[in-house]
């Protein structure tokens, strides 16, 4: 029985295991197949492989040229973050500016070239002799549920997002020192309603400025001046914004299929004022995290653009499809002159400029980020401001602390020689993520290597910890970086005056505090001035001081599908307008 | 039975507390703010932040509102989101990576299976190989591997399932099998090792002898034996599920709760912390209880209302 049994139970058996088997097998060889294909073959190959055959089905489409053929107005889009908040006076986050920049539309609007156009304003304002005063007309149009958009929506939208209780970051930081009573209700010592906007009628808005601000219209474009409906927003409460059906649009396009968390789609708005310009129907958006997911997807066809990392940016710098832009952030070094109520090695204003001077920036740029950075000798960015006859900013201004090794080393020495020492150890704090670590390792070596006696100690952190150390200015070299929040150099001249909140290096000079201040009063309507006057001031912080070290302009790369045109980029605010794109 | 489920559950709600003060301990220690932008914010706009979140009171009472709503099933509004209902933001995303775990769960345990009774029917053949190194691969390489491998291939290469993105069903598969690499493996070692065990014990020879044929050898004696030492690792492989799928789902680009957890972290929202330890933990307790229970229905023997008279 036994014997019989055995052979019977395994017989009958083997038919499902050489079922099975054959999938196992071929399992097995397709890994075995893979690991060797991926270890020996190296990247490039593998692209070659994938990419080619997807452009020559692009190609085809462009030359065979079917008489009047309909192209499907959809652009298919990666984000590599969800939506956090698109309540306009809540929002501080780039992915959410993108979509206000879309769904939206302010006084002004930035146009293909990022320059602010008149938008739900109907023609320029009206602007008093000193500057002060700006009368709006409001051009006719209509939120998405039909109702007319008027001054008041501007007028509750802003009243909004500068009550203290509506906890806005950016409504009183924007508006403190320009919009007349804002630091007064900031303090409790006015009312809401004091704020210097009014509604003349539903058709006439006048804003009043505390100071005249010649970056005031471009500023009319950002997020948290947009209009708000009172009576729809207040109707939903709490529930505001909070998914695609508990808002309602003025721009370009409407918000669908988002229920809070997660992707969404972009509908083309008909209410929209402009309509006839927005060609596309639809725009998908995807949430993708892992950049190697991206380049599959967009490889595949199934998405229009994919932004590199630094890994696939080397990997395709030389893709037809790579498009190369540059970001109105800059990274620099804070360096901290006094710490735990002690004077930091870095008081010593030689020791900072050889640090400054010590590492090859160029190298930085190219060989360790590799995606689009370029290396910054400046703390105000190229291709950011211009002024009235278009020229950059960056050519009133020259270079300054460019990479120059004997100078850092003649420098150190001096340094040291007044500290009295000739071994100094700093600290650099930074982020951790991959990307951050690679460059602080890549700083260390460079550094230590430049400069004889110098150590440096990493501290990588997660970014809130980051802030928390820089709050309490516990650190002696930080990397970190700051992004345009307006069109003017003041954006990132500010931040280093005496006691700004970004400062916390304990840098200070009241020279340089002079300047700043100048810009905004004496020189506040001379714009060509203005930019003289921030150039001078740019010399003091960088050369004369050294108190930041610029580092690099971040750069972005991505891959593009050839026929999307007209994907307008934008230095600040919401950085993608899809108003004017469409698909070919 | 009642009584001793009856039991468990007020177990559950003990661990479920201290796991809740735990967490609520450790997250006050984060450094850092909730608040993403506070460096803008100025001194009195922060107080009026944090006084309408509560993060002014005395820690003391803010553990006990908090404990006190956690009780109602308040888990309170995220930071990240602003003002998003953590419940609400949790059972969406939860849905997702659910669909994952269970499909792995599920496919793994029984492929596993399949294999680990393959090696041991036909013990030291080339199946028995076979099925050995696909154990070892399984538990040796991370799921995040396989998810890039089977990506390639039957995405990029074959192009017969989507590469990532939730698209249905279908979307499901790929990480769904990277995920259940581990469980394939893990059931696979443990039931070739058990069943060899039965098998040759006295009672299948009898059961031999008694002239049971190879099926009901095979499932009703050595099969049910050997499923008892599985099924209490079950437990923690479900629960390596929910740490594995937070790289998957990333590959994948699933909307799961895995990154989203991994986010609010870094970025302070203590809301969505708590509501997610807490998602997990009563899910982790809740598969405790059920592979106990399932240990009376499988063996007999073992008796869960305990107490004998």
């Amino acid at each position: 029985m036994y014997n019989i049994n055995v052979p019977m139970f395994s017989d009958n058996l083997e038919g499902v295991i050489d079922l099975k088997n054959h999938k196992f097998m071929w399992l097995i060889s397709i890994m075995l197949v893979l690991s060797v294909f991926l270890a020996a073959c190296g990247d490039k190959k593998d692209d070659a492989g994938t990419t080619e055959p997807v452009k020559d089905k692009e190609e085809d489409k462009g030359t065979t040229e079917e008489p009047a053929k309909e192209v499907a107005q959809v652009l298919n889009l990666i984000e590599t973050a969800e939506i956090p908040s698109i309540d306009s006076s809540i929002s501080e986050d780039a992915v959410s500016f993108i979509v206000l920049n879309n769904v939206m539309e302010g006084l002004y609007r930035l146009d293909q070239d990022s320059l602010p156009v008149p938008a739900m304003a109907d023609g320029e304002p009206e602007i008093s002799e000193d500057g002060l005063t700006y009368t709006f007309k409001i051009r006719d149009a209509e939120w998405s549920n039909g109702t007319p958009v008027t001054a008041h929506d501007f007028v509750y939208a802003w009243q909004r997002a500068v009550d203290p209780a509506t906890g806005s970051p950016y409504g009183p930081y924007l508006m403190a020192g320009m919009v007349k009573n804002a630091t007064e209700i900031g303090e409790g010592k006015a009312e809401i309603a004091d704020l210097g906007i009014t509604a003349k009628d539903d058709k006439t808005l006048v804003v009043q400025l505390e100071r005249p601000v010649s970056y005031f219209l471009s500023l009319m474009s950002f997020g948290t001046f947009l209009p708000l409906n009172e009576e729809f927003v207040t109707a939903q409460g709490d529930k505001y914004a909070s998914n695609a059906e508990a808002m309602i649009y003025n721009g370009p396009f409407s918000l669908s299929d988002w229920d809070g968390t997660g992707n969404w789609k972009y509908l083309k708005n008909d209410k929209y004022w402009d309509a006839d310009t927005v060609k596309l129907d639809e725009i998908v958006v995807d949430v993708v995290l892992e950049t190697a997911t991206g380049v599959k997807l967009y490889e595949q066809g199934k998405k229009d653009r994919v932004v590199l990392s630094a890994e696939y940016a080397m990997q395709f710098a030389e893709d037809p499809d790579v498009v190369n832009e540059l970001e109105m952030s800059v990274f620099y070094f804070k360096m901290n002159q006094m710490r735990d109520g002690k004077a930091t090695p870095l008081a010593n204003a030689d020791i900072r400029k050889a640090i400054a001077k010590g590492y090859n920036k160029e190298e930085l740029a190219d060989a360790v980020l590799a995606n689009g950075s370029i290396a910054a000798n400046y703390l105000v960015p190229q291709e950011f401001t211009f002024d009235e006859d278009g020229k950059d900013f960056r050519d009133y201004s020259s270079e300054f602390s460019a990479y120059n090794v004997e100078e850092a080393q003649a420098l150190w020495t001096k340094g040291l020689e007044a500290l009295g020492t000739d071994k100094v150890t700093l600290e650099i704090l930074g982020g951790d993520t991959e990307n951050a670590k690679k460059q602080q390792e890549w700083f260390k070596s460079e550094l230590e290597r430049n400069l004889p006696g110098l150590t440096i100690s990493l501290k990588e952190v997660p970014f809130a910890v980051r802030l928390e150390l820089d709050d309490t200015s516990d650190y002696d070299i930080q990397s970190a970086g700051w992004g345009a929040d307006f069109q003017d150099p003041i954006s990132f001249m500010e931040l280093f005056v005496t006691g700004s909140p970004q400062n916390k290096m304990n840098y200070s000079n009241p020279a340089y505090d002079k300047l700043i201040e100048s810009t905004k009063t004496t020189y506040a309507k001379d714009p060509i001035k203005r930019f003289e006057v921030f150039a001078e001031a740019e010399k003091i912080l960088l050369e004369d001081d050294a108190a930041i070290a610029p580092n690099y302009q971040r750069g972005r790369m991505a891959l593009m599908n050839p026929a999307v045109k007209g994907l307008v980029t934008h230095p600040f605010g919401g950085d993608y307008s899809y108003k004017w794109t469409y698909m070919e | 039975m009642a009584k001793y489920i009856t039991k468990r559950v007020i177990y559950m709600f003990l661990s479920l507390f201290l796991i809740a003060s735990f967490t609520f301990v450790l997250m006050k220690l984060l450094p850092g703010s909730p608040l993403a932008s506070a460096s803008k914010l100025s001194v009195e706009q922060r107080e009026v932040v944090y006084e309408k979140y509560g993060l002014n009171d005395p820690i003391p009472v803010q553990y006990v509102r908090y404990m006190g709503n956690l009780a109602k099933g308040d888990f309170g509004v995220s930071f990240q989101y602003k003002n998003a209902d953590v419940t609400t933001l949790i059972v969406k995303k939860l849905k997702y990576s659910a669909i994952l775990g269970a499909q792995a769960l599920i496919f793994g345990t029984l492929i596993g299976i399949i294999l680990g009774m393959i090696a041991a029917l036909k013990q030291n053949t080339v199946w028995d190989y076979g099925s050995t190194i696909i154990a070892i691969l399984g538990i040796s390489i991370p799921s995040f591997v396989f998810a890039v491998l089977l990506q390639y291939v039957f995405a990029v290469w074959l192009e017969v399932l989507p590469v990532g993105l939730w698209e249905g069903w279908k979307s499901s598969i790929l990480p769904s099998i990277a995920l259940a690499m581990g469980p394939i493996a893990i059931a696979a070692r443990f039931i070739r090792t058990e069943m060899i065990e039965v098998l040759s014990s006295d009672y299948i020879l009898l059961a031999k002898a008694k002239g049971a044929n190879w099926f009901e050898i095979a499932f009703k004696h050595a099969f049910r034996n050997a499923l008892i030492p599985l099924i209490t690792v079950l437990g923690p492989v479900a629960a390596g599920l929910l740490t594995g799928s937070l790289v998957v789902e990333q590959i994948f680009a699933i909307p799961g709760i895995g990154q989203q957890f991994v986010k609010s972290i870094s970025s302070n929202d203590f809301a969505v912390i708590m509501g997610t330890t807490m998602f997990f933990s009563v899910f982790l307790i809740v598969i405790i209880l059920i592979v106990d229970i399932l240990y009376g229905v499988i063996d007999p023997r073992i008796r869960l209302s305990g107490g004998s008279k």
